[in-house]
């Protein structure tokens, strides 16, 4: 059971964590219609974390709820990847680790459809249909930034070259996937790099952007060993009101 | 050349609709990007089936200006109507 509720947070965490980031963007997005499309994501995102954090939750048995993992754990606690929590940055920079998750998260969503578990199958079912959205949207939006001005193609590139060591972590494996994949409730991320590789490969190059070279990864994130400075300040913001209100409710 | 996108004109077949309706207007780069912004703007409330997006400046309008003699000779045509005739019984409601 310990591996099913660690590996329910990675899954709750990084939907988590991204809505989180994509909140941001609400009422300051550079286009009312992105500023809309934005949000909707986040709120896709929130709801995907709602099942996952939920389900964690039952699972752990100790209980508390989907609120209490989201907004009454500290950054140690959290098994979102590294990439999601790094700041916005810019536009640019957001809908590039977007369209860098979204191409993870269809094919490994697709994978998770004929999980063992009903549940995790079933959230994934639901959460694919978001995904498949998210991901035609921000790829679109690569294309066009990255074909856009001299500008836009420059940040574009610059975003990539920053997200890049990050999304090696996407196909980590431990302990944890390996009871997963054993069990039939997931497959190894690994087993999806094919995808992936291909996806981003394809749009990188509609985008006349450069796919760095380097394969060095950053880890740390979904085993909750060391995430970034940047995850506590998210946190601080993201949970301020539980803390300083504990129990709050509508 | 404008930094804005150009505008389109959104129209949304509803649930049970058997048309689509004009439901207002929004910025996008091209077609694509206007449907997908149409999605995100007018439909999150699950208000539609099908989009049509068109872009307002290929729309040709009749202008308020000719009101008069566009539309008032019409007025007193009311025999244009199909409300003159008898309708008999066994026709039923119409």
């Amino acid at each position: 059971m310990k591996h099913l509720f660690e590996f329910l947070l990675r899954q709750g965490d990084n939907a988590l964590v991204l809505g989180h980031r994509t909140s941001e963007w609400c009422g300051v997005a550079p286009a009312l219609e992105e500023d809309i499309a934005l949000a909707n994501t986040a709120l896709d995102l929130i709801g995907q974390t709602q099942l996952w954090l939920g389900y964690a939750a039952e699972v752990e048995g100790k209980g508390r709820s989907a609120n209490d993992l989201a907004y009454l754990r500290d950054v140690y606690d959290f098994r979102n990847i590294l990439m999601l929590e790094v700041p916005n940055e810019d536009f640019g920079r957001t809908l590039m680790r977007q369209f860098l998750f979204d191409a993870f998260q269809v094919p490994w969503l697709t994978a998770l459809c004929g999980s063992s578990d009903k549940r995790v199958a079933d959230f994934s079912g639901k959460s694919l249909k978001e995904a498949n959205y998210h991901l035609d949207r921000s790829a679109e939006t690569v294309i066009a930034l990255g074909n856009g001005t001299e500008e836009s193609n420059t940040r574009m590139q610059a975003a990539l070259d920053y997200l890049w060591p990050y999304a090696g972590e996407l196909f980590g494996e431990d302990d944890t996937d390996q009871a997963m994949q054993a069990a039939g409730i997931a497959v190894l991320p690994a087993s999806i790099r094919n995808d992936w590789d291909t996806k981003v490969q394809g749009i990188l190059s509609d985008a006349s952007l450069r796919t760095p070279k380097s394969t060095f990864a950053h880890f740390g994130g979904r085993s909750g060993f060391r995430h970034t400075e940047h995850l506590g300040h998210m946190l601080a913001t993201m949970q301020i009101l539980q803390r300083s209100y504990p129990g709050a409710v509508w | 050349m404008s930094k804005e996108w150009p505008l389109w004109e959104v129209f949304i077949r509803g649930q049970h609709g058997m048309s689509h309706r004009h439901v207002g207007s929004l910025h996008a780069a091209d077609a694509e990007h206007a449907v997908k912004n149409a999605r995100d703007v007018y439909t999150r409330r699950n208000e539609g089936v099908s989009i049509w997006v068109i872009e307002a400046e290929k729309i040709t309008a009749s202008s308020p200006s000719e009101k008069g003699p566009m539309y008032d000779p019409a007025r007193d045509k009311v025999y244009r109507h199909p409300t003159f005739y008898d309708i008999p019984d066994e026709v039923g409601k119409m």
